[in-house]
């Protein structure tokens, strides 16, 4: 599996990204900068985790505008797999590639914790190695992931199968409606989420369930 | 000059007579500017810097002391560790989100100047009193502006300390203490060399905020000094982690001869010392700074404390690379000056000199001062009277719950402490656990200091100060490598004060000579008071420690149905300045706990080999509330109870803070061999129960469900920042 991760400026979670996908895969994925025109031919994009642009505007808004996402825009609707971590994830929703938003928490404070979650769809790219139903715990650490969308989207993100992850009963760590924690676009080759899988990947860390997501990956993709 | 503006610029006269002797002239505006920034207390320690003298600098491992932006201690395998404490007190009692935020974003750069990637954050705060109008304004701010920071950087924050004291009420404490990763043979140093090699200028832009900022950290607060709000500077945390990125990429190549970050009186003080300690000249031309905003003046940019800034000397025909990369991150670059012959440090604007000064009047002829001071003598050791009937556990809630020891989670969840991914032991334990990086190797973390032990003994206090810190390190199974001191103390014009900080300097002096714990790096922080009232005198001790397997380490939670309860040390139940005294007997009196050094070595040493052999992995040190409080947190920590059977139940014994000793879990085959070598060490060790069920159970005395404990230690905090009144009352510290 050929993997890019995408470094914006202020990105901080793009070193863990990569030893989690070096980890998982043997192989390292090659690090590319937002101001490139082209993502090199891979078949996993990972947008990581961090503060693109200080997230001084809304979080990912700038972002969504960089050089290189014309071109993961265009990968993604080709198919290519693209996974969001936290500000890739809000990233992914301000570029219009995944459906809703993501307001400040509702404690409206930054809150990092191990959360556990549910994974509410096994069919997936990314959580064919998880079974439906099954807890997995990994950490989130983000001020601005209440997930919100209209009954509508959320009614239709349901009925499609496309909430990926939800936070367990009583774990909501933000307000996210409907306890959702990462969903999928209509192709279901993309996938956001807040909560943070390639820091669950090391037993000494105290969790080893985000290597499944790679593992997944791994074994669809190569 | 005008006495007036004499004043203003917080020179004293005899002081403005020394500048004119200097310079065998009045200095202008600009100058006096410059002399008043680089000759106050905060940037020249001219109070303190007589006394530092005595502290122990050098070991082995030592590879960079004071001096520098940081110091530098060697981990091995070529790596070393850069590290140092920092205050920035009087900006975050003005502006609490952006005097913290700063703080930390100026720590930072301390220790990525040195070429190292800063990979954990630690904090030491002190807030007033819990019921004082703006305590809760303050802890939010402070905590909202340490992780608005941290969490942007991408910086682990690990953990840190907090107290509250109605002393800190107008003068609360901010130190922030930054810890980073470099190669032994990358190490960058802030001493300009060469004559003729450009200066250069990177990152944001010059504004006009924080200008004074250092003269107004080194003078008393009044009840004016919320009008300073203009001398607090603004951080800009995405601007400060594409400086680091585009620092660490511009070290990798070997243009840098020399780099300083602009922190404290900017421009004038990261050009002076970087020449003063080249030994070379200086010439700037203000022209050619990047400003943010019209018609700077000359003195408001050589004050300004804009932050995110960083000076650095190239090697001549470097300018192209380093541009390169500093375009590449978008930021500011530009070749303001160059290295000169003259001693001189020569400053232009619109073509005119505007200051014209020799190097060394700034830095080896700061006046230093040594201050007149009346030490205090030890209080006696009478025994402390309490009141022998109280419950025990009415006392051990109230105590768990109490603000100086209930559970600061409210305070660590809003910090990213898990990004990086090798934050092994996150906070809530005796010390943070980092791994070094792709290696099997960790760096352990801690802050300490008992102010109150300060106060009633500067020098026991000190003591304790550097013990607590070893001893914190040494209970997840780390070697104590070197600590950073953040010296914070009131008015050193004042002879009690300076009593404290004399008596301070000699405790931290002596009890890191005795446990060979260097102090490689450091900041003072004085005239912390309001109103002729002073804070508790506060010696933040940061200590750094290595584990050479960080499959070895040890944490506070109890882990095992029937591990045996071991406690290591001598009880002598000194309860004089402890927390069972002030929160149960409302009173703060009696002598500080008696450190005796090479008793916490040895103790140290042979927990320290306990846990490396295997025989132990749940350690918890005792400090704040004694042995119960210490069993009580083990039992939260890890979900688990515990069956006493102690051989004594009297509150002295109970919540005593003497100091030497560790309760310690171990298999019951474990146990035995940890007695008998006890026994053969000479180190006091006893069996005091065994991990069971979930209940903390002394029979006939003590029965409390685990799950009562957690809330008890939990709740306090998250509810006094919603401002239930209830948690303001009654628990708030005298």
């Amino acid at each position: 599996m050929k993997c890019a991760v995408i470094v914006f400026p202020a990105s901080n979670c793009d070193r863990d990204a990569h030893d989690a996908i070096m980890h998982v895969t043997g192989t390292p994925p090659q690090m590319v900068w937002h101001g490139d025109s082209e993502v090199p031919d891979v078949d996993l994009i990972v947008l990581p985790g961090g503060f693109s642009y200080g997230d001084y505007l809304r979080c990912g808004a700038m972002a969504a505008h960089s050089r290189i996402m014309t071109d993961i825009r265009r990968k993604a609707g080709e198919g290519v797999a693209v996974l969001g971590i936290c500000n890739g994830f809000q990233i992914l929703t301000e570029a219009g590639l995944l459906p809703g938003t993501l307001m400040r928490n509702a404690g409206l404070k930054f809150v990092c914790r191990p959360v556990e979650l549910v994974v509410d769809e096994s069919q997936s790219l990314f959580t064919r190695n998880y079974s439906r139903g099954e807890r997995v715990t990994f950490p989130v650490a983000h001020g601005e992931g209440n997930y919100f969308a209209s009954d509508d989207v959320l009614d239709r993100l349901e009925a499609e199968g496309r909430v990926a992850f939800r936070y367990a009963e009583g774990e909501n760590p933000n307000g996210s409606a409907r306890n959702i924690a990462g969903i999928l676009n209509e192709k279901r080759n993309v996938l956001g989420l807040m909560p943070h899988p390639e820091r669950a990947c090391d037993p000494l860390l105290g969790s080893v369930s985000g290597r499944a997501m790679f593992q997944s990956l791994l074994e669809k993709l190569s | 000059m005008i006495p007036n503006n004499i004043a203003a610029h917080g020179l004293s006269a005899d002081e403005y007579a020394r500048i004119q002797q200097l310079l065998g002239r009045d200095p202008n505006l600009v100058e006096l500017g410059i002399f008043s920034v680089m000759w106050s207390e905060h940037c020249s320690y001219k109070s303190t810097r007589a006394h530092l003298r005595r502290l122990p600098v050098t070991g082995p491992q030592v590879i960079q002391g004071p001096g520098e932006n940081a110091g530098v201690v060697d981990i091995g395998d070529g790596d070393v560790v850069v590290f140092k404490m920092e205050s920035h007190n009087h900006p975050s009692f003005i502006e609490p989100y952006q005097g913290a935020a700063t703080g930390v974003g100026g720590i930072m750069r301390d220790v990525f100047t040195m070429g190292a990637r800063p990979v954990a954050m630690m904090n030491a705060l002190r807030f007033g009193a819990p019921d004082h109008e703006k305590t809760r304004h303050l802890v939010s701010g402070v905590v909202a502006g340490i992780g608005g920071y941290g969490n942007c950087m991408g910086v682990p924050t690990v953990g840190g300390e907090v107290n509250f004291h109605s002393a800190y009420n107008g003068n609360i404490l901010v130190n922030a203490m930054c810890v980073g990763l470099a190669r032994r043979d990358r190490i960058f140093k802030s001493a300009a060399k060469g004559i003729g090699n450009p200066v250069v200028y990177v990152g944001s832009k010059t504004g006009r905020d924080g200008i004074h900022g250092a003269t107004m950290a080194s003078a008393e607060f009044s009840e004016d000094s919320e009008e300073k709000r203009p001398t607090v500077q603004v951080g800009d945390p995405f601007t400060e982690k594409l400086l680091l990125e585009a620092c660490l990429e511009l070290m990798s190549t070997d243009a840098i001869i020399a780099i300083q970050d602009m922190g404290a009186a900017g421009l004038t003080s990261s050009s002076a010392e970087m020449a003063g300690k080249g030994g070379t000249g200086i010439d700037l031309d203000l022209d050619r700074v990047p400003q943010r905003e019209n018609d700077m003046t000359a003195y408001e940019m050589m004050l300004s404390e804009s932050q995110e800034r960083m000076l650095m000397v190239l090697k001549p025909g470097r300018e192209g690379v380093a541009e390169t990369i500093f375009r590449k991150w978008e930021l500011d670059f530009a070749v303001i000056g160059k290295t000169t012959g003259t001693g001189r440090m020569i400053v232009r604007h619109k073509g005119a000199v505007v200051a014209d000064i020799p190097v060394n009047a700034l830095s080896d002829e700061a006046p230093v001062y040594q201050r007149p001071f009346t030490a205090k003598s030890s209080p006696a050791r009478t025994p402390v009277e309490i009141d022998p009937g109280r419950d025990i556990a009415e006392s051990l809630l109230k105590l768990l719950a109490c603000p100086d020891l209930c559970s600061r989670r409210w305070i660590w969840e809003q910090y990213d402490y898990s990004v990086m991914t090798d934050s092994v032991q996150p906070p809530g334990g005796d010390a943070a656990v980092v791994r070094v990086h792709g290696t099997n190797k960790a760096l352990a973390i801690t802050t300490d200091v008992t102010p109150r032990y300060c106060r009633a003994d500067p020098f026991e206090g000190a003591k304790q100060a550097v013990a607590e810190a070893w001893r914190n390190l040494t209970a997840v199974g780390a070697s104590p490598l070197a600590v950073t001191d953040n010296l914070n103390f009131g008015n050193p014009e004042r002879p009690e004060t300076m009593g404290e900080i004399v008596r301070c300097i000699d405790g931290i002096a002596e009890a890191c000579r005795a446990l060979s714990f260097p102090v490689v790096s450091g900041n003072c922080s004085l005239y912390n008071e309001t109103g002729g009232e002073p804070i508790l005198p506060t010696p933040a001790i940061g200590g750094v420690g290595l584990m050479d397997d960080v499959a070895r380490e040890a944490s506070i939670g109890f882990k095992r149905n029937g591990d045996v309860l071991i406690l290591i040390g001598e009880a002598r139940g000194e309860l004089g300045q402890s927390l069972y005294l002030r929160e149960i007997e409302s009173r703060e009196d009696g002598p500080p706990p008696r450190v005796d050094l090479a008793v916490e070595k040895r103790n140290g040493d042979f927990v320290r080999a306990l846990i490396r052999s295997g025989r132990t992995n749940t350690v918890h040190d005792l400090s704040d509330g004694g042995l119960l409080i210490a069993i009580a947190e083990m039992a939260i920590a890890g979900g688990l109870g515990a069956m006493l059977d102690l051989p004594d139940r009297a509150a002295p014994f109970l919540f005593g803070e003497d100091q030497a000793r560790y309760v310690i879990a171990a298999a019951p085959d474990a146990a035995e061999t940890v007695l008998s070598d006890a026994a053969a060490h000479g180190v006091p060790a006893i069996r005091i129960g065994k991990c069971d069920g979930d209940r903390l159970i002394i029979t006939g005395r003590l029965s409390i469900p685990v799950a009562r404990m957690r809330s008890a230690h939990e709740s306090w905090l998250p509810s006094f920042m919603a401002g239930d009144p209830a948690s303001r009352a009654g628990l708030a510290a005298s």
